[in-house]
């Protein structure tokens, strides 16, 4: 034995447990990223028989299919656009301003995440249909604005307050009106903690199904909503096909802001001051 | 001498009720005043006030003649340099130091030309492309003074600005600042609670405790004619001994303290430990036994047992094979000051004579 010798039982003992962790976490995404290649895949096999990329063609192919892709992207960005405008002051607010019933607000924004989503979706339909934003693109970025509303308020005032006030004090000092200290000292001191919550808003918007199959179909069909009749009316490869389109961005945004992803921005931002 | 800054019976009350009442004093043009005092007591409050961080509830805040209270920190001519260097990590060494410039709109070549010099007045020639995190504590408020330096503050305002140092640096920097000072005719006010810091670098101290002033003079002077308790108790150090006066004198054991200043009631005695000494002479001795020694480098602190009480003192190093541990020595005590119940100061002149009975 010897490896036992050479790296003793507590390491090996971790490096399998290393190994059943990265199965368990890498092993579907293998298995989906194998499907969306597989010709002809039976259960025994370990490997697809016969490797094909007609299913990509198909999707890439299919108008109706890219037009869905467009429209989530667009409706991804518009999404993190607006609720970057409306709580980017909201966390200024709450980071920086005592006002009664504070913990309260920024508790408030949980309470969407509380209920079960299609019994609140259900609830704003009813709304949208007096308001007539049933079907409309409107009615869908708003939907999905409830859903980023609260990464988009939590992490960001988390952030803010990371910048000292003494800091900003520093620039009123140096000459700065109040207005220039908040452009050019507070928010690119929180833009890490900015960026973070804004690639999570793009992409809980870009995978969002329920509320946008709620409120837009038959209209308005993004890649999720698209993919529940992919599932249903197609081979499984083609679902694996589209699944790996989805992820794709998902992986590429959270790549290219590694550098601010990390277990701090997020604990602080779920931390109730 | 003109007057850079005065500080008319300001007022700034919390909704606590804490704050600071009736502060009334001024800085010359050229002068480093401290205000000194533990925390809590206030001085940061009237250094933010004069920054223009802190709205004062009354009174009047002047630089050069103007009115400046009601301006905000942007538009007074007053920079601060702060306890926690405050630089922003996001910028160089040099946009930080440019930021004010740039600002004002200054040409490029002259932002280079000033930042260049004022990096070469603080030691940190060629730090421009530098990131703060890249630099130690002590480069980084060497930092901080360069930036306010640039704004050419008619005062210049610091809040503890080396207490984040270590010792040996703190000293350096204040050397320096003292040098810089008398190179740019610099006007201070600086805030801090320690009191060595304050008597080496001073020009004049503010003494604050509880929200007001107790008492205003030049190092020497508070040291050595503190006017109250407090003042006495915060700078330096001082044996305090407790007893009764009756008119002129003051009776505790076999000795009696003679004062000029007729006063009938509880009082105690203050006596700073250098006033402490081995008798010369035979006539007003105090017997003393030696309880504890201890060493603090170049000299020693003796704890005295005697029947006035316990009594510290200090010995050269030179002079520690006089003194043995549990031996007993003749004193004298060659000055005295005596303080009211209230804290005041009785008699302001250190002077008077003991006589032993």
């Amino acid at each position: 034995m010897w490896y036992l010798r050479t790296f003793g039982k507590r390491k090996i003992i971790e490096f399998i447990f290393l190994c059943l962790f990265m199965l368990f976490f890498f092993g579907p995404l293998l298995n989906l990223l194998l499907l969306a290649f597989a010709g002809e895949w039976q259960y025994p096999d370990i490997l697809p028989k016969v490797w094909s990329l007609d299913w990509w063609s198909f999707v890439l192919q299919d108008d109706s299919l890219v037009r869905s892709m467009w429209l989530s992207f667009l409706i991804a960005a518009i999404v993190t656009l607006i609720s970057l405008i409306i709580c980017i002051p909201a966390a200024y607010a709450f980071a920086r301003i005592q006002f009664p019933f504070r913990r309260f607000f920024l508790f408030s924004f949980l309470l969407t995440n509380a209920f079960p989503k299609m019994g609140l979706y259900v609830a704003i339909a009813v709304l949208f249909y007096q308001m007539n934003l049933m079907n409309t693109f409107t009615g869908i970025i708003l939907i999905h604005i409830i859903n980023t509303l609260m990464f988009m308020t939590w992490i960001p005032s988390a952030a803010f307050e990371n910048v000292h006030k003494s800091q900003e004090e520093a620039a009123r000092d140096a000459g700065a009106s109040p207005i220039r200290v908040f452009w050019h000292i507070t928010l690119p001191m929180a833009k890490p903690g900015i960026i973070v919550a804004c690639v999570f808003t793009f992409l809980s918007s870009l995978n969002e199904a329920e509320g946008t199959f709620l409120v837009g179909v038959p209209n308005y069909q993004t890649m999720p909503v698209i993919m529940y009749s992919i599932i249903a009316d197609y081979p499984s490869t083609a679902g694996a096909v589209f699944s790996v389109i989805l992820t794709l961005p998902t992986i590429i945004l959270l790549f290219a802001a590694r550098r601010f992803v990390g277990a701090d921005t997020f604990a602080n931002g779920f931390k109730m001051k | 001498m003109t007057i850079k800054l005065s500080i008319e019976n300001l007022s700034k009350i919390y909704p606590t009720g804490e704050g600071v009442q009736n502060i009334d004093f001024h800085v010359n043009e050229g002068e480093l005043v401290t205000l000194l005092g533990p925390s809590g007591c206030g001085k940061t409050t009237v250094l933010r006030s004069v920054g223009g961080f802190i709205d004062p509830t009354s009174g009047a805040i002047k630089i050069s003649n103007k009115e400046v209270h009601h301006l905000p920190s942007e538009k007074r001519p007053s920079a601060m340099v702060f306890q926690s260097y405050n630089l922003w990590p996001h910028m160089t060494v040099f946009d930080n130091l440019a930021f004010s410039l740039k600002l004002k709109k200054v040409k490029k070549k002259e932002i280079q030309m000033k930042v260049e010099e004022v990096l070469t007045l603080v030691h940190l020639t060629g730090m421009e492309k530098k990131y703060p995190s890249e630099l130690s504590g002590g480069q980084q408020q060497r930092i901080a003074l360069a930036r306010a330096l640039l704004l050419e503050p008619e005062v210049l305002l610091l809040d503890e600005p080396f207490s984040a140092l270590d010792a040996k640096l703190r000293h350096e920097l204040r050397e320096e600042l003292r040098e810089i000072q008398s190179k740019r005719n610099l006007t201070m006010l600086f805030v801090t609670h320690d009191q060595e810091e304050a008597l080496s670098i001073s020009d004049k101290i503010v003494v604050m405790n509880n929200g007001h002033i107790e008492q205003i003079d030049n190092p020497q002077e508070v040291y050595n004619a503190p006017n109250s308790l407090f003042v006495a108790q915060f700078i330096g150090r001082m044996n305090f001994i407790k007893g009764k006066s009756v008119n002129n004198t003051i009776q505790i054991g076999d000795l009696t303290f003679i004062h000029n200043d007729a006063y009938t009631g509880d009082v105690t005695i203050g006596i700073r430990p250098e006033d402490i000494q081995l008798a010369t002479a035979n006539t007003r001795n105090i017997e003393a036994q030696i309880d504890k020694i201890m060493m603090l480098g170049h000299f020693a602190e003796i704890t005295l047992k005697t029947m006035i009480g316990s009594l510290k003192m200090f010995v050269d190093r030179q002079q520690m094979e006089q003194f043995v541990l549990k031996s007993t020595i003749p004193i004298q005590l060659n000055n005295f000051l005596v303080f009211k119940e209230t804290g005041e100061v009785l008699n302001n002149r250190r002077m008077e004579v003991y006589e032993n009975i």
